[in-house]
């Protein structure tokens, strides 16, 4: 196979891979096994979901040009689209089974506490990069595309402060301290890279 | 034959699914479990009357509620007990290593007298009685449990608490070894939670050993635990080792972690946002739309008194 064939046929494979966490979650809601409190199962699972996907698809530039591989940025574009879909899914789980939709308790919520303002905040920087994700956007943005989508790493930095403070205000930080450090490799790898290809 | 009063009717609903949920788990540890610690187990709960000697005979508490029960699986899977780690799952997983007989509670302090018993001795000369409360986790959440326990008030009594005993301290066994989560530095270990003198004699207010009828899990706190239904879980200490009798408010484990967000009275109330989230309503495990949370979690009536001029949103 050559390279051109494998870097076109990673794409529906790393698709139905991505899927997989959606999938192995539906599962486990279906079965009953999601513990005592499945709702907050879901919002803990798409959350982390989330900011994996978000750290994988700002991984994928560094790959192509440290190891000089193709197929990272063929599916760099589908990882940002899957880091969306999970963002979704872990709003509408706050919106819907946490908050019932009630719109006046939602915007305190987001007024009063600085974890959610940070996540929304995060979710809405995601929207224009979610829209702007195609060709016809692309072309019609040019050279404003490229630092109109290195608002993907303002969002990726206040999810995980969104998550830092969330945890925080349980005394235990560990999990959210990997996804800091990540990302702060990641920012050091950017910052070290020749700024044009 | 008799007609049932509500009160046996309430005690009769908990034997069988107690029976029913934990067949297989009281099977597996049927083996496990020592014969003198069955006997150990079994004698104080069964004291007060030995009409039914295969299930606990629990004295029935007017303070009870009647909502419908959390699952057994649901109270001893989903746990925050950081001394076996900070995932729900995690006390449910690594508790097996806390070892529970022998046990020995000592007393000390302001009182006049101190000392140190066997958990067998310093439970022994209560009656068992069955409390069906409300628990309400800061988190959000909240379930019913059936506690198997007797008042503090009577065990704190017995050791005879001077006037200068204002507060109450609790402290939970120190011991890395059998409890992991102790080894990372999340709190200042061993956990300490206090109550006020008046909090601590208040009827609501017990020690518990068990829950459904049976022996304490040790995820829940074995072999003894403090449960105050109208404050947040947390100051309900589990594994407890040591009582003291003091004259200033201790610093629990949570205002040194966290002082803004974590205080001293730590009341369920509505009205008193923590920081990250708001306290309005609750998840009760089991239920799809959240309720609201009810001021001192449903205990108003017996406990408002208590706070008669203080200001809650301070003494938080």
């Amino acid at each position: 196979m050559n390279s051109r064939n494998f870097n076109t046929s990673i794409k529906p494979i790393v698709f139905l891979l991505c899927l997989l966490p959606a999938l192995v979650l539906a599962i486990r809601l279906w079965l009953d096994k999601l513990g005592a409190n499945p709702i907050d199962a879901i919002a803990d699972s798409t959350g982390e979901w989330t900011l994996r996907f978000l750290l994988i698809a700002l991984l994928m530039t560094p790959l192509q040009k440290f190891l000089k591989w193709r197929w990272p940025t063929h599916i760099r574009r589908m990882l940002g689209l899957f880091a969306f879909f999970y963002a979704t899914l872990h709003l509408i789980t706050y919106l819907w089974l946490d908050q019932f939709f009630e719109w006046g308790e939602i915007w305190r919520d987001i007024v009063e506490r600085p974890f959610i303002a940070a996540g929304v905040a995060a979710y809405l920087l995601l929207v224009p990069l979610a829209l702007t994700s195609n060709k016809p956007a692309m072309r019609m943005l040019g050279k404003r595309w490229k630092p109109l989508h290195r608002l993907a790493y303002i969002a990726t930095l206040l999810g995980v402060l969104h998550y830092w403070w969330m945890a925080s205000g349980k005394s235990d930080v560990s999990e959210p301290m990997v996804y800091a450090l990540l990302l702060g490799l990641l920012l050091l790898v950017r910052v070290r890279l020749p700024t044009r290809t | 034959m008799l007609i049932k009063t509500k009160a046996d009717l309430t005690e009769a609903d908990v034997t069988p699914e107690h029976i029913y949920r934990d067949r297989r788990r009281f099977m597996q540890q049927g083996a496990i479990l020592g014969a003198s610690t069955m006997a150990a187990l079994t004698a104080p709960l069964a004291l007060p009357r030995r009409a039914h000697a295969q299930s606990p005979d629990l004295v029935q508490s007017p303070f009870s509620t009647d909502e419908d029960k959390t699952s057994y699986e649901d109270i001893t899977t989903y746990n925050n007990f950081y001394e076996f780690g900070t995932g729900k799952d995690d006390p449910a997983r690594h508790a097996h290593r806390l070892k529970t007989s022998p046990w020995t509670l000592s007393v000390s302090g302001e009182c006049d007298k101190p000392g140190t018993l066997d958990i067998e001795d310093a439970v022994k000369p209560h009656t068992l009685e069955e409390r069906i409360y409300r628990l309400r986790c800061v988190e959000g959440w909240s379930m019913v449990i059936p506690w198997v326990g007797f008042p503090l008030g009577d065990f704190l009594k017995r050791f005879e608490p001077r006037s200068s005993a204002k507060y109450v301290e609790f402290e939970t066994l120190h011991d890395p070894k059998q409890m992991p989560g102790q080894r990372r530095p999340i709190l200042e270990w061993p956990y300490v939670e206090g109550l006020r003198m008046d909090e601590a004699m208040h009827p609501l207010t017990i020690l518990a050993v068990g829950l459904y009828g049976k022996k304490m899990p040790n995820q829940n706190g074995a072999p003894i635990r403090l449960v105050v239904p109208w404050k947040y879980g947390f100051k309900s200490i589990k594994s407890i080792v040591n009582i003291r009798f003091v004259e200033k408010q201790p610093t629990s484990s949570w205002m040194k972690a966290i002082p803004d967000e974590y205080g001293f009275y730590s009341n369920v109330n509505p009205d008193v946002a923590h920081p990250r989230w708001s306290q309005a309503r609750e998840r009760r495990i089991g239920e799809f739309r959240k309720r609201k949370t009810l001021m001192f979690n449903g205990y108003a009536d017996q406990v408002a008194s208590l706070y008669a001029g203080m200001d809650l949103k301070k003494n938080f």
